[in-house]
């Protein structure tokens, strides 16, 4: 009967497959697109996969879809396991344990929710190592008893990871290469595209369709140029790099801008030509500024520098920039 | 002026290090490398203060000042005058 009243307190074990079907596939790429941003969660709570036993291994993650599928979906057909899932309203390891939700009190909690000390005969957690940010494994030991071991960066190590419990320093460092640098891409366009579609709209008829292609190529080569250039932008600094990718990008809109139309004053001409030189590279600065968000490289110390060293060259290129333009702007429409 | 990442947070007290290598298992950038009695801070430029090593230091030989290295966040902590940039679940997040 004590067994009874026991299973009613601890929540049932959900089971789960390596296998990913259509419809997940479906959810990455919204998630990756950033549509309905905190809706992509599973419930947080205790995962089986393949009848683990007691004595099988307990991967933790976060409660978001893109990291519980990418644990799951990295996991061998064979290998029995639980994943322990922490509640971090839907973001993902890297983010939530920066903020704390995946963290030492989340998951001492889940352990005592799911009961998960009854389930298995060993005291071992296997979490994933950019979640160190959050939890504190002498901690977590000291109040639950579980030794935390710290796996591999990347999900798809797991494998490898297993079978020796050591991680090679491959696995430890955080790499961000072009198909990583990519992802961002469609987040980042979903963002801008409002902003990018009413300027271009305005520019188009304010100034011609040079300006409003002018506009577009800045903040594409910010969201998309950039995340792929940027180890080869030969610069430190995130706004640096995109200063120079934006004034190259600039360069030809400002040769088209001097030679359009015919105008008596030559004045007009080099006006012309310097607006796109003023107003694209901080555009472009700009966004590629905001990927240091992105990034596991920059430190909060640089990007507090970073902003407070460009932002005000940005600020006043643009200002100047505008003026320019709507100088000759007027100066169109009145007919001059 | 134009490299905004030659300074960091980080402080290592190699005397309360007692050489239990978690800094070095948690470090996404190798910024702590083993030693004989304790660990090296072997690459201090490479850190992006992300605090695993301060929060896993069962002995706190290191600190660190960890944050969200969000622009976003930052721009947003300015605009609205506060110090702890933090991001927001659920409402526009930066990272997801
Ligand atoms: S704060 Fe993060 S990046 Fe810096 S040394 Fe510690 S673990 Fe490494
Ligand atoms: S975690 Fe702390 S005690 Fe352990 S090796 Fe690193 S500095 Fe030394």
């Amino acid at each position: 009967m004590s067994g009874t009243i026991f299973t009613f307190t601890t929540p049932p074990v959900h089971p789960t497959t390596n296998h990913l079907t259509l419809s997940d596939h479906w959810d990455h790429l919204r998630a990756r697109v950033g549509i309905n941003r905190s809706g992509h969660l599973v419930e947080p709570g205790l995962y089986s996969l393949g009848n683990p036993t007691p004595d099988s291994p307990v991967f933790v993650t976060a409660n978001y879809t893109l990291s519980f599928d990418a644990v799951r979906s990295s996991l061998d057909d064979w290998m029995k396991c639980y994943i322990l899932v922490l509640d971090t309203k839907g973001i993902n390891v890297w983010c939530a344990a920066g903020k704390g939700t995946f963290g030492t009190g989340e998951l001492v909690n889940r352990i005592h929710i799911t009961g998960l000390a009854d389930k298995v005969n060993h005291r071992v957690l296997i979490l994933p190592q950019l979640g160190a940010t959050g939890v504190s494994a002498h901690e977590v030991k000291k109040l639950s008893g579980f030794r935390v071991e710290y796996g591999p960066v990347r999900a798809a190590d797991l494998s490898a990871y297993l079978k020796t419990h050591k991680a090679t320093p491959e696995m430890r460092r955080v790499q961000f290469n072009v198909i990583e640098r990519l992802v961002l891409f469609p987040v980042e366009l979903v963002k801008v595209l409002p902003y990018l579609l009413v300027i271009s709209i305005i520019l188009y008829f304010a100034s011609g369709p040079l300006a409003a292609a002018g506009a577009a190529a800045a903040m594409l080569a910010g969201i998309f140029l950039f995340p792929i250039l940027l180890p080869f932008i030969p610069t430190k600094d995130f706004s640096s790099k995109g200063f120079l990718l934006g004034g190259l990008i600039a360069l030809p809109f400002a040769l088209a801008a001097y030679r359009y139309g015919i105008e008596p004053a030559p004045c007009i001409h080099i006006s012309r030509a310097i607006t796109p030189m003023l107003l694209m590279p901080p555009v472009t600065a700009f966004i590629s500024l905001n990927f240091t968000g992105s990034t596991t490289f920059t430190s909060v110390t640089g990007v507090r520098k970073e902003i407070s060293t460009y932002t005000r060259v940005m600020a006043w290129m643009f200002a100047s920039g505008t003026a320019t333009l709507i100088i000759l702007a007027i100066l169109r429409i009145t007919g001059w | 002026m134009f490299d905004s990442y030659r300074s960091n947070t980080l402080q290592y007290d190699p005397v309360k290090c007692i050489n239990c290598g978690m800094c070095t298992t948690v470090c996404p950038h190798a910024v702590f490398a083993p030693g004989e009695n304790e660990v090296r801070l072997a690459d201090y430029l490479a850190c992006m203060e992300c605090g695993a090593c301060q929060m896993n230091c069962p002995t706190g030989a290191i600190t660190v000042e960890s944050g969200v290295g969000c622009a976003y966040a930052m721009f947003y902590a300015a605009l609205t005058g506060k110090d702890e940039p933090t991001c927001g679940a659920g409402d526009d997040a930066c990272c997801s």
